[in-house]
């Protein structure tokens, strides 16, 4: 029934060694140059540590083995007082060509139980409490997006992503799996799942991920330049917007340590894609969010607890500049959130809108009631090009 | 019922060695590690981690094995059940070295007691707090936390009220969360032995509130903890918690809402005795008219796959595609994205059907439904085989191209991707 090429055979062996850090990429048509691409840090990044305020004394009483002057890695200076972890460091020339910019102290309005499960679910639905939490923000946001033309199938994902479920059909793609059947096996196939679409949906995007050639290559190595590229090429070609994830960011202990494989993840991520799009990189937003932040003071464990104000990463040719974006309130015991967290000075969603905004026309009465509920964009926001 | 007795002997053929006989290793290890430093030799290093990933291997293909050998199906989906619930992950070696016997020490004595028990079995166990840094929290003002300056982590606390007991939606808040972190300090497990200990030099002094009870306040003892674990474990949103998640596993990714409540009063007026829970779930009629609403998750499938074809141990090496001694019944879970002992987090594996049948998903079913009907071609028939994994539920369409399969291994295959072979 279904060949077992040695191709996509070690594809399938690769996603499956991936699947702890990384889920599928999703991927959308719309009409226009512009392109959007959003990343889940899962697991709540360590803002304050990975995009750190090194210059401020109470950084180093608040993180004293984690800070400042820690055996590996180190920082790099960017502005403002503020440096990224070292291990970053293959995004500072994006940073010195005006393509990397942080804002800080940023949250979703997701407050007190920190929860990652119910801070992801908030941060993929885009809503104000989390008592609404239904489909997917950017799945609404591409109901609005005018002269949208979905991209035939093309995809395999081994898990649903929160963010893109909805009405709006979205396609999706993992490293490995495909499905290649003959014609009399595809028969009896679309014959057993015919009065069960769940099924049938299933194995007709499988079967059509196997027609388009879009397990392409199959070539191991890291997963996540694998999906970041793969995205890069759809973005090239007739989709506009990407959405995937990067696990592995909940840092309780050991978290020097334990950050190695997540920033490596990141760094591999953004920088394929801007290798893999060329020039479209000039017309690409990436927005990096995370549920929530971590706690300032660094735990008993050499590690951080779930805290509240976190870090959006944006990246891409679209951006106005490199920056250290949003209002900082500082570190001192006084200016922390609840004594503990870095305060959240601006809502999160606000840089999604924005950049929906600005780069596919979605009016701000859409984004603040349909997309984002309840969501004040404030005054524009320039950090677009 | 029935199948609830305990003392069937399939509590303790999940076992493997001890937590005892684990944490030697570990330590045989961390030993071999301090040496490799100084000696900058690493081959009995690579010994003793090649010698715990082994039994890990092992660890995981029992798993499989256990279920597929056990007559008791209900006993089997519960222990799968309240494993995940108190979920555990094999995340380095040493949570790697020990996940293997969490579940026969802490969820399957208990599955048929009360949720004080298990509560206490479970959240306490040492792969629990390996798993989720509860060995590693200070309290900060106890002797070892002032003298070293190492302090609090609330991960353990925070999921026991989150995820184990009270869930997500309760009203407790970020204090409560702390106290009982506070309150928790102390426990441990032994490196030697791996028993549970208590270290009252690294908990935290005086008393803590948790949900508006204090608790503790004299010497640090364990006993405290116990008390704490016992509240939240007769809390009323532990019972509508508890009783919600079994329904939504059990009959509907969305139960019927008359049926959680039939199952919380049962769980409430019980005291927490499992089995009540249960009997009220089984008795009520919105279990049953919900037939087929919920996906097989891929361990599920597996074993289900396996009880139909019922293979002795030739045809498992040839399943498991048996290589160096070794069977890889495991990988073929891996594939289908749900790696045994390898769950992504402390909140256990997504319920929702929408979540496994996806493309990758179902190819992965598909290519191991098509191992199974080449591997087992020569013994079974299509024919046969829909009677014994189906029975009444085949429908038209999996008759047909069972039998119109162009070959034998293929209407086998057709079988086990059914959507009647993937639901329950």
């Amino acid at each position: 029934m279904i060949q077992i090429d040695r191709r996509s055979f070690l594809g399938a062996a690769c996603s499956a060694a991936a699947a702890p850090l990384l889920t599928p990429v999703r991927l959308a048509a719309a009409e226009g140059e512009n392109r959007l691409v959003t990343i889940i840090l899962r697991g709540a990044m360590d803002a304050l540590g990975v995009f750190a305020p090194l210059e401020d004394p109470n950084f180093r009483a608040l993180r004293p083995t984690l800070g400042h002057g820690a055996p590996r890695g180190g920082y790099i200076n960017l502005s403002d007082g503020f440096a990224v972890d070292g291990r970053l460091a293959p995004l500072v020339p994006m940073w010195r060509r005006g393509e990397l910019a942080v804002a800080h102290a940023v949250s979703t309005p997701y407050r007190g139980k920190r929860s990652h499960f119910d801070g992801q679910d908030m941060l993929e639905t885009g809503v104000g409490d989390v008592a609404d939490i239904g489909d997917g923000w950017l799945n609404r946001a591409l109901a609005r997006i005018g002269g949208r033309e979905l991209e035939t199938a093309i995809a395999v994902g081994d898990r649903a992503m929160l963010l893109t479920q909805g009405a709006a059909p979205v396609r999706s793609w993992a490293p490995g799996a495909s499905l290649t059947l003959k014609d009399d096996e595809r028969r009896l196939l679309t014959r057993l799942y015919a009065d069960d679409p769940l099924f049938a949906n299933a194995a007709a995007m499988a079967a059509d991920l196997s027609d388009l050639g879009a397990d392409g290559g199959g070539a191991a190595g890291d997963p996540n330049i694998r999906v970041a590229a793969y995205a890069a090429t759809r973005l090239s070609e007739e989709a506009r917007i990407a959405a995937f994830s990067i696990n592995g960011w909940d840092t309780h202990a050991g978290q020097r340590h334990a950050l190695n494989r997540p920033l490596r993840a990141l760094a591999n991520a953004l920088t394929s894609l801007r290798d893999g799009l060329g020039p479209a990189w000039e017309r690409t937003l990436v927005v990096s969010m995370t549920e929530f932040g971590r706690t300032a003071r660094e735990n008993g464990n050499k590690g951080t607890d779930h805290g509240t104000g976190g870090a959006a990463i944006l990246a891409g040719g679209a951006l106005a500049k490199a920056a250290i974006l949003g209002d900082w309130p500082g570190i001192a015991e006084g200016d922390l959130y609840e004594g503990r967290d870095l305060r959240p000075t601006m809502d999160v969603r606000r840089y999604p809108a924005w950049a929906l905004h600005a780069l596919f026309g979605l009016d701000r009465a859409a984004l603040e009631t349909a997309v984002f509920p309840g969501l004040d964009m404030g005054p524009a926001q320039r950090f677009i090009a | 019922m029935a199948q609830l007795a305990p003392g069937a002997g399939f509590a303790d053929d999940l076992g493997g060695p001890t937590v005892g006989e684990r944490t030697a290793m570990f330590r045989a290890f961390a030993k071999a590690r301090r040496a490799a430093k100084t000696s900058g030799d690493r081959s009995q290093l690579r010994a003793e981690r090649r010698a715990i990933e082994q039994m890990h291997r092992r660890d995981r293909e029992r798993r499989i094995l256990t279920p597929l050998r056990s007559p008791y199906g209900f006993f089997e989906r519960l222990a799968w059940f309240w494993a995940d619930h108190f979920a555990v992950a094999g995340r380095d070696l040493r949570a790697r070295a020990l996940v293997g016997r969490f579940e026969a020490d802490a969820i399957r004595p208990h599955i048929a007691g009360s949720f004080r028990d298990l509560l206490r079995a479970a959240a306490l166990h040492p792969a629990m707090l390996v798993f989720l840094d509860q060995n590693r929290s200070v309290g900060p003002n106890s002797r070892v936390g002032l003298k070293r300056g190492r302090g609090l982590n609330e991960n353990l606390a925070r999921e026991i009220l989150e995820l184990h007991t009270l869930g997500v939606g309760a009203g407790y808040t970020q204090d409560d969360v702390r106290e009982f972190a506070e309150l928790l300090t102390g426990v441990s497990f032994a490196m030697e032995g791996g028993r549970l200990t208590f270290l009252p030099n690294r908990a935290e002094p005086g008393a803590e509130i948790v949900l508006g009870k204090s608790y503790g306040g004299g010497a640090p003892r364990l006993e405290d903890v116990y008390l704490a674990l016992d509240d939240l474990a007769d809390h009323p949103q532990t019972a509508r918690h508890i009783a919600r998640k079994l329904a939504v596993h059990f009959t509907a990714d969305e139960p019927d809402a008359a049926l959680v409540a039939h199952m919380e009063a049962a769980f409430l007026r019980s005291g927490g005795d499992l089995p009540s829970v249960y009997g009220a779930m089984l008795e009520h009629p919105a279990s049953w008219s919900a037939y087929g609403a919920k996906v097989r998750q891929p361990f599920d499938f597996a074993v289900a796959a396996l009880r139909a074809i019922d293979p002795d141990d030739r045809e498992l090496d040839l399943i498991g595609e048996r290589k160096n001694g070794e069977r890889r019944l495991a990988a073929a879970l891996d594939a289908m994205g749900q790696p045994v002992y390898r769950p992504p987090g402390p909140q256990g594996w997504r319920e929702a059907s929408a979540h496994w049948i996806t493309p990758q998903g179902l190819t992965a079913r598909l290519r191991w439904a098509s191992h199974l009907g080449r591997t087992m071609e020569r013994r079974l028939d299509p024919r046969d085989l829909l009677r014994t994994a189906l029975g009444d539920s085949a429908r038209e369409a999996t008759r047909f191209a069972a039998v119109n399969a162009a070959e034998r291994w293929e209407g086998l295959a057709f079988v086990f991707a059914s959507p009647e072979f993937n639901r329950r």
